[in-house]
């Protein structure tokens, strides 16, 4: 018989810590993927975030650093000018990157640091508990936000992938959403896109990945993936929002 | 092809690091000690390293971080408000258990301070500035000549240690011009070879570079880890210099500027008939305790003399035990002792303790 | 050997590969793995068209699809 589908075999074998029908997961897999696709095991070098992937060094078969809280992107940054032939990727969750991160995060686009970013918005602080994150959105009950999240006093949430597209230094920005399979496949192109932007030497490459978190949103995984359809997607338009042919493709 | 040069200190530090076979530095520019980085981005690129001007020195030290992690002979520097920032990761990289240098040319504090010479970043350096159980290796460097010679060490007792190694000088020995020898250049030599996160090449299994440790015994045998290595520091790499210790009365304990100062006042002192010594520590961290112990049974009192208000102090006293009184002088805010009122400080204890 | 191969010890029931095959032949079973979930498993092999969608949807990893 005939694979149609295997496991990635950058991934290491053993199962994740992950919640039931979380969507990192999916995340995890796109990217071992396009490790083997690209044949560059061995030379990929991971950064992982402080958030629930904080062990991604776990589940992936190749060289990881562990960085501190929305640093990953400086941590790269480090990586690559060390290592100039290494392909070097940070995994990074909407607290991290886009709250405590921010700065890291936008100055390593505007260097058009070498580096694949993959961002997972899951509108929440996932791994304490569901509080409140930048991505949260208007109304999104959290943790910190009991009655919702209020315009007027939290500001209203932050787009990451359209922001860093400004930047000359962002070769390649997409938005993905991880709910559907029609959804993933687009995602999967996206991060191969990212990669092979990293290896032409075009620069920096984002994929932002809307993502689920069941246990924090209080919903069974496939509930959580048609909210994200419905609240997520309207907010956080998915496609291409800079590639390094300068185009763009929204929608 | 040892050469005699005047550096400024500043520069000397930076030159000495090239020669060490430092490759990359990151930093964030803050007065006193800009020369370092300035001088960093001429020099690195001769010599096929990189100079990067972070956004931040929150970025700068992670950048060193992730250098570190991936087998680079790596720096960065500050001073004062910028080191504050850089603790987050000196404790990640403490914990990493990664080699870098991290230079700290103190300014005058608390918040954005001064700019002038202080040592009122003591606490911060010796006792651990990030959180956790963690050290770093303190030199109090007191010349451009040592500042040059310190960090030439440096890299290779960050490397025999893995652990973050500072240098903690100040706005003085930064802007100081003084001739130095120069030692020639050494090579650099992959000590991270066997740990560094490199790539997962020729089939060898992936590596980690990381600091967490969920599990709570884990992370207590981490910690022992860590600490047992700095034990090994503490049995050999304890550095001071005692001058007119054995007959003194009175024994200044300083470092750095203030040491220099203590010189003079003690040259003074002994003209003016007051028998006094000096011990002055090169590593503050591990600290000389058994070397001011010593000098503590000998002589009838110690004075302590700071750019703070009394912080090495604590540990001269955890040293004498109360073997002897311990006395303290101190100016902070950018002002420098002078010699002629360390040098009656002296007379005047030396007159109390004869008296009693 | 199945079209649809199930990592049991992986599976934490979640549903999704039930919820996404497009021949609706994927169902849980009524008993419990090692973790304590419902595992998926297929029900209805001859109507599975080795689309490959469950497998590339699990998010644990714990499925692998075959054409004969
Ligand atoms: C400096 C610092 N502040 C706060 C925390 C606590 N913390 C751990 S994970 C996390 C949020 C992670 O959320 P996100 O980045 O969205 O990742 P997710 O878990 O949702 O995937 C926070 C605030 C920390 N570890 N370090
Ligand atoms: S808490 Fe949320 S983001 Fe974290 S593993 Fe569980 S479902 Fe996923
Ligand atoms: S391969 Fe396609 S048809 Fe077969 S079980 Fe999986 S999703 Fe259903
Ligand atoms: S998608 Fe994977 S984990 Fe979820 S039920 Fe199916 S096999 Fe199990
Ligand atoms: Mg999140």
């Amino acid at each position: 018989m005939k694979q149609v589908y295997a496991v990635p075999k950058s991934l290491q074998p053993q199962a994740t810590h992950y919640c039931p029908g979380c969507t990192h997961g999916i995340a995890h897999k796109l990217v071992a993927e396009t490790i083997d696709e690209l044949g560059v095991r061995d030379r990929a070098i991971g950064v992982a975030p402080v958030g629930c992937a904080v062990f991604a060094y776990d589940y992936f078969d190749c060289d990881f650093q562990q960085a501190a809280h929305g640093r990953a992107p400086a941590v790269a940054t480090g990586i690559r000018r060390v290592v100039p032939d290494a392909v070097v990727f940070t995994y990074q969750g909407d607290g991290d990157l886009a709250s405590i991160g921010a700065a890291e995060i936008i100055h390593a686009a505007m260097r058009g640091e070498r580096i694949s970013v993959i961002f997972i918005n899951n509108a929440v602080y996932g791994m304490t508990g569901g509080q409140m994150a930048p991505t949260t959105l208007v109304g999104q009950k959290t943790t910190t936000s009991p009655a919702g999240r209020e315009l007027g006093h939290a500001g209203s949430p932050i787009r990451i992938a359209e922001m860093l597209a400004t930047i000359p230094g962002a070769a390649y920005v997409a938005r993905v959403s991880l709910s559907s399979p029609a959804n993933v496949a687009r995602a999967k192109k996206a991060i191969r896109k990212a990669f092979d932007t990293q290896l032409s030497g075009a620069g920096f490459s984002l994929v932002e990945c809307l993502s689920t978190c069941p246990t924090n949103w209080g919903m069974a995984p496939i509930e959580a993936m048609e909210w994200l359809e419905k609240n997520m997607i309207p907010y956080y338009p998915l496609g291409e929002f800079r590639t390094p042919e300068g185009g763009a493709s929204n929608g | 092809m040892a050469e005699r040069k005047l550096f400024k200190g500043n520069e000397a530090v930076a030159e000495a690091a090239v020669r060490a076979g430092c490759r990359f530095f990151f930093g964030y520019p803050i007065t006193p000690q800009n020369e370092i980085p300035e001088y960093m981005s001429r020099r690195l690129p001769e010599v096929g390293g990189v100079f990067l001007q972070a956004e931040s020195e929150i970025a700068a030290i992670n950048m060193v971080y992730g250098a570190a992690g991936a087998g680079g002979r790596v720096m960065t520097s500050s001073s004062s408000p910028g080191i504050s920032l850089k603790q987050e990761g000196i404790s990640y990289i403490a914990g990493a258990e990664l080699p870098c240098l991290i230079v700290n040319m103190v300014r005058g504090g608390p918040g954005l301070g001064g700019i002038q010479a202080a040592q009122s970043d003591y606490f911060q350096a010796v006792k651990g500035g990030g959180h956790g159980d963690y050290h770093c290796i303190v030199y109090t460097p007191s010349s451009v000549q040592e500042m040059v010679d310190l960090t030439m060490q440096a890299f290779d007792v960050a490397e025999r240690y893995r652990m973050p190694v500072m240098i903690l000088g100040d706005a003085v020995l930064g802007q100081m011009m003084e001739p130095v020898v120069l030692p020639d250049p050494r090579p650099t030599d992959a000590a991270s070879a066997g740990w560094a996160t490199t790539g997962a090449r020729d089939g060898r299994a992936p590596r980690l570079i990381n600091s967490i440790y969920l599990k709570p015994d884990e992370l207590f045998q981490h910690n022992l880890k860590l600490q047992a290595r700095f034990e090994q520091a503490k049995a050999a790499e304890v550095r001071y210099e005692a001058v007119n210790t054995d007959d003194a009365d009175v024994v200044l304990v300083a470092y750095g500027t203030t040491s220099r100062v203590c010189r003079s006042a003690m040259d003074r002192a002994r003209a003016a008939g007051v028998r006094v010594g000096l011990v002055r520590p090169i590593t503050v961290s591990p600290f000389p305790y058994q070397a001011i112990a010593d000098v503590a049974r000998t002589a009838r009192a110690l004075l302590t003399v700071e750019m703070s208000l009394g912080q090495m102090v604590e540990d001269v006293r955890l040293a004498v035990c109360g073997a002897a009184p311990v006395h303290f002088y101190g100016t902070t805010g950018g002002i420098v002792p002078t010699a002629s009122a360390i040098a009656e400080e002296a007379r005047k204890i030396a007159m109390a303790e004869v008296g009693k | 050997m199945s079209k649809v191969v199930f990592d049991e010890a992986k599976c934490k029931g979640c549903s999704i590969c039930v919820h996404f095959c497009p021949k609706k032949v994927i169902q849980m079973a009524d008993r419990i793995n090692a973790k304590g979930y419902h595992p998926a498993y297929l029900a209805d092999e001859g109507n599975c068209i080795s689309c490959g969608i469950c497998g590339r949807m699990c998010p644990d990893a714990a499925i692998e699809v075959f054409k004969p």
